[in-house]
């Protein structure tokens, strides 16, 4: 793992209507390694990824990747981001839908074809995409962030509806590029899941309630389950 | 603004649409029928057809490619591939010139198709140019892909996306000068009628029914068409935010 910080976010708060759905969160982010965002529904997670992608309004705080504003020409492909919604022009192949994003990334054909293989779609590389499963159109939907090797990967719970087996076989994959030195930066609302993380955020009512490792979270919950050690910090809050 | 990224968009959309068999089939289907029961339901009027036809076959790809353009934009946005490309290296021209430039091209091909049908199928005569009058066709086809693009922007449903048309262009039908001559009307509505675009479509389609050479009318109409297109574009341009509540 890097230690250079790939994210910084400085006081950030969103307000969406009247829900602070982010509320002043600093944090900053070293490179490399598998980051679990972990939370509830409702917690935030989900716009705090989007400002990190630069898709989300800000009412306050800042958001930089590598050192520039999230979301600025500088960082846009240097982000690789998975949305909850597939975001796949339906009435395309998976092939098509590939080719296109591929083309606005300046990436060539044959990545296309490394990043189905990598994703497990290569029997369906020709359907169209409304044709495919929900596990098979968040994979295409993946094989998209995965196009231009990013050097950091967003993906918003990304293993969601999965059958174990696809979730096993993605939770190696995200391994693989985190070795490989991509920050990959997965949001989850399934506590199991942060077993494979290296790095923890937990996340409740748009605030952290606790950035560290799994060991260290343990240890401050002094709870050995994790869903147990989000109930104490939970509650340690609000009380 | 690349020409990488906004032929990849055009070709992209081409693509979608090619997938969408029944779509094509209406677009290209829909006017030349309706073109066609218009020109038997004047049968037993000598000239009817040539009064009435040249200045709807400029109205029809003007109100198709708006409902084809809106509707598709819409989705976009709605689907989250909008904001999925927005993150990417893509410029905001890229997008709005690939959709022009597909939709553009395909308002082309039916501005031609319908012309052809009107002309030679259906034997509408008129004493200018036929190629003028495809010229507005094609120009009002743009101007439709246009101000879809522009209209999706504040639209959040396909509902409502579809609720523009009658917003946007029916009052312009009203008072373009094809149902009511224009100095026919009361002065408020003469003076509402030179602030849209359909206006000097229709009287660029009237010039060129009227002449069988380019004339300096008929380019002041077209260049004010144009002069549309480039302000619902901006328009649409505008709209496109890469950062959303």
């Amino acid at each position: 793992m890097t230690q250079d910080p790939a994210v910084v976010i400085d006081h950030l708060t969103v307000i969406r209507g009247t829900v602070r759905a982010v509320d002043d969160v600093s944090i900053a982010l070293a490179g490399g390694g598998i980051i679990g965002l972990l939370g509830p529904s409702g917690s935030g997670k989900t716009t705090l990824m989007r400002a990190l992608v630069g898709t989300q309004d800000l009412t306050a705080g800042t958001v930089t990747v590598a050192g520039q504003p999230a979301g600025s020409a500088q960082t846009r492909g240097q982000v690789g981001y998975m949305a909850q919604v597939p975001a796949l022009y339906a009435d395309l192949s998976v092939t098509e839908n590939l080719a296109y994003f591929a083309a606005l990334l300046g990436v060539g054909a044959d990545r296309v074809a490394e990043v189905i293989e990598a994703v497990d779609l290569g029997d369906r590389a020709q359907a169209l995409v409304r044709t495919l499963s929900g596990g098979e159109t968040n994979r295409a939907s993946l094989a998209v962030a995965l196009l231009n090797a990013p050097p950091i990967l967003v993906l918003d719970e990304p293993t969601v509806g999965l059958d174990p087996v696809l979730r096993q076989s993605l939770w190696e994959l995200f391994r693989v590029l985190a070795d490989g030195g991509t920050t990959v930066i997965v949001s989850s609302h399934v506590m199991d899941e942060a077993a494979r993380c290296d790095d923890l955020i937990l996340m409740r009512e748009g605030r952290i309630l606790f950035h560290g490792s799994r060991s260290a979270l343990q240890a401050e919950a002094d709870e050995p389950d994790i869903e147990q050690a989000f109930i104490h910090l939970a509650t340690r809050v609000a009380s | 603004m690349t020409p990488r990224r906004t032929l990849a968009t055009a070709q992209r959309v081409l693509r979608q649409l090619k997938h969408d068999r029944r779509t094509i089939g209406l677009m290209f289907g829909l006017p030349t029928i309706l073109m066609g029961l218009l020109a038997w339901m004047v049968v037993d009027q000598p000239g009817a057809f040539d009064h009435w036809g040249p200045p709807i076959l400029g109205i029809f790809p003007l109100i198709i490619m708006f409902a084809v353009t809106s509707v598709a934009t819409l989705r976009e946005r709605t689907s989250g591939t909008l904001e999925r490309i927005l993150a990417m290296p893509l410029g905001r021209g890229d997008l709005l010139g690939g959709y022009v430039l597909a939709f553009g091209l395909v308002g082309i091909v039916q501005a031609a198709f319908i012309s052809a049908f009107a002309f030679w199928a259906y034997g509408m005569e008129i004493p200018g140019s036929p190629f003028l009058l495809a010229g507005v066709a094609i120009a009002d086809a743009i101007l439709g892909t246009a101000m879809g693009l522009a209209a999706s922007a504040v639209s959040r449903t396909e509902f409502q996306a579809v609720q523009m048309m009658p917003l946007l262009l029916f009052p312009q039908l009203f008072l373009c000068g094809l149902i009511v001559p224009l100095d026919a009307m009361p002065d408020a509505l003469q003076w509402i009628a030179h602030l849209v675009p359909m206006t000097y479509a229709i009287k660029a389609a009237d010039i060129a029914i009227a002449n069988d050479s380019i004339t300096a009318d008929y380019l002041t109409n077209m260049g004010v068409v144009l002069g549309f297109i480039v302000l619902a574009l901006v328009l649409g341009g505008v709209t496109l935010r890469r950062r959303t509540p």
